[in-house]
């Protein structure tokens, strides 16, 4: 689809304003409908759109597979390393009440970062999932 | 800190698996990989250890993730039976991370070994959670991280059979996944709680209903899927012939007993006894075992693949277990909670004797395994043992649950079924000589290369489950008197 400019100049003008509107799906998750696995497949929409329409290699190099089997992980880690924190500030496992100095707080923190790491590895699964498939000759 | 640790246990019982699998994932090395997963499962069976000491000192143990409350949080509860089943998956866990590294390199190409390390790991982590949850929609979360990792770990088998065993498996592991939640849902329907406890509570006022009924129903087939029950079992023989061989050794000693283990959760935690009187599940799963003893100890007669061979006798072991379950009561329960133990010692020992013989000759085709015994002389001994604690001969722990289901039988009266445990024993026999007879009674073919026996690196983890055999094969103390507290637990001190 390199040859379409149309659709070079929108996929262009639309990816910046998918990726801001994934971040906020992501961090008002707190107050409103949203949080990390909606704006993990927005955040991953935004790559798979350039993928589409630039081609898998050049999307590759925006972000390589080793790149994403990081955060892909990376998430996972975030997101027991939270639960983890909870033990070691003397809560029981993922307790967010004593992770701030309140327990609101606490909670405010604690989902936050949980949701940061859910976000993380359902963006990088998408798009690891796109570019296996997308990456196959069938 | 080791005191305030040691509150933690359940929690780290699980997370610590779950969070060793990303890790080899970054790492991508092979032998990385299988460190992590060795050290992670050493860990676990620390744990388990430690837990079964505090459940048979203390009582049960209950921990509430994130501090929330009981019936609304998520509750993680160790009493004796789960301690004992975690016991199980991780002593197996443990020692076939030892046996595993040579077996996998040479089976797993070795771009995907670390695959096979964190599919591992996320397998072991689902069984334990299943295991020591107290809820059950989070059972059900840990179900599919399970199922979902095990069909991986199969389709990592070298033949592209295994793909096809793994798409099987995928399509009745899934609907077997949605019956259990389908069930879970006409529950949460009528008593609006997922607790198991708080279940167990709310349930008897709404039991006489259909909803719940059906619910019996669902859950009942959705487990049975998961547990290669006769005759929901059409998916385990292909998947256990073409996984990887330390895979089947591991999946065929652990996972269908963690099936088992939410059978007995469900029907005797949540339901309870009385559920049999208004629908004769029991009568029904008492006519399913006996005819999977008998006609899949017969089909593994005709097997000429030895792993086929013994995944149909796995079909015929879960007969067994769920014949004591059938029975309801304490002397049944013993006897199907003693077989999980006993079978996954049995299962373990026999199919990594299998796997130690693919290593060195690239077959398990009982006919290819001819003179086998004179040229792998410790890894056809440890079979042989495996051979007679599966057909139940004294001095074995197949022995010690043959022993109790028959005693079971008995105490019912029903003389039939002993007869009928009996005679499928002597089948096992007949199945196991084939095996027996082509070792040792048969030359090598001229044209076969010679072998030799395994490196002591996969002799010593099977002659460890061997020695298992005969050691609660004759000191059956331990686990006898766990496995009696278990089943009284469950059945509510009724005899």
């Amino acid at each position: 689809m390199n040859n379409h400019s149309v659709l070079r100049v929108v996929s262009k003008f639309m990816i910046p304003y998918i990726l801001l509107f994934a971040l906020y799906v992501q961090f008002h998750g707190d107050f409103g409908p949203g949080g990390g696995f909606q704006a993990g497949v927005i955040f991953a929409a935004a790559f798979i759109l350039y993928g589409l329409i630039y081609g898998i290699e050049n999307a590759r190099k925006v972000l390589p597979a080793t790149a994403t089997r990081i955060l892909l992980a990376l998430g996972v880690i975030l997101y027991a390393g939270v639960g983890f924190a909870g033990i070691y500030f003397g809560g029981n496992y993922l307790d967010y009440n004593v992770l701030a100095a309140t327990a609101t707080g606490g909670q405010h923190l604690g989902i936050f970062l949980v949701e940061f790491g859910v976000g993380t590895t359902v963006a990088a699964t998408m798009v690891t999932i796109f570019f296996v498939f997308s990456g196959q000759d069938f | 800190m080791s005191a305030t640790l040691s509150a933690h246990l359940p929690a780290l019982q699980v997370v610590l698996p779950l969070i060793a699998a990303p890790f080899c994932v970054i790492l991508r090395k092979s032998a990385a990989a299988w460190f992590i997963a060795l050290v992670f499962s050493w860990v676990s069976l620390g744990i388990s250890i430690m837990l079964l000491e505090q459940v048979l000192t203390h009582g049960p143990i209950s921990y509430l993730l994130g501090s929330w409350p009981a019936p609304w949080g998520i509750e993680y509860k160790v009493d004796k039976l789960s301690a004992f089943i975690m016991l199980i998956v991780t002593s197996i866990g443990s020692i076939t991370m030892i046996f595993a590294p040579k077996s996998v390199n040479l089976e797993i190409p070795k771009d995907r070994v670390y695959l096979f390390y964190t599919m591992y790991l996320l397998t072991f982590a689902g069984l334990l959670g299943i295991t020591i949850t107290g809820d059950a929609f989070n059972l059900f979360v840990f179900l599919e991280i399970s199922s979902l990792s095990s069909y991986v770990l199969i389709s990592l088998g070298s033949e592209r059979n295994a793909l096809t065993a793994a798409l099987r498996y995928l399509i009745l592991g899934t609907v077997g996944a949605t019956f259990y939640i389908i069930g879970v849902g006409l529950m949460y329907q009528m008593t609006g709680t997922l607790n198991i406890a708080d279940l167990a509570e709310r349930l008897p006022e709404v039991a006489e209903t259909r909803t719940i009924l059906v619910a019996l129903g669902f859950v009942t087939v959705g487990i049975g899927l998961k547990l290669g029950l006769f005759p929901l079992h059409v998916w385990l023989p292909n998947a256990y012939a073409y996984a990887p061989s330390v895979v089947t050794a591991f999946l065929a000693a652990t996972a269908t007993k963690v099936a088992v283990y939410m059978l007995l959760r469900v029907y005797f935690t949540i339901f309870g006894t009385d559920i049999f009187a208004a629908l004769p599940i029991d009568e029904f799963l008492l006519v399913l075992g006996l005819i999977a003893i008998v006609t899949m100890s017969g089909v593994a007669i005709y097997q000429n693949n030895a792993k086929r061979l013994l995944a149909y006798s796995s079909v015929a072991q879960v007969g067994y277990m769920v014949i004591g379950i059938s029975m309801v009561t304490a002397t049944g329960l013993t006897a199907t909670i003693l077989h999980l133990f006993n079978h996954a010692m049995i299962k373990g020992a026999l199919f990594l004797a299998l796997a130690a013989v693919f290593y060195r000759i690239k077959s398990v085709k009982i006919d290819d395994m001819a003179g086998l015994g004179k040229e792998m002389p410790y890894t056809m001994a440890a079979f042989v043992v495996g051979g007679f604690s599966l057909v139940g001969v004294p001095l074995t722990v197949g022995f010690i649950s043959k022993w109790y289901l028959i005693l079971g039988a008995l105490e019912k009266g029903w003389w039939p079924v002993a007869a009928l445990i009996l005679f499928s024993s002597l089948l096992a026999v007949i199945y196991f000589w084939k095996v027996i007879e082509v070792a040792y009674f048969k030359p090598r073919p001229e044209s076969a290369d010679t072998v030799s026996d395994v490196p002591l690196s996969m002799l010593i983890p099977l002659w460890v489950l061997v020695g298992a055999n005969i050691f609660f094969g004759t000191n059956s103390n331990l686990t006898v008197s766990t496995a009696m507290g278990a089943a009284k637990a469950l059945i509510g001190g009724a005899p």
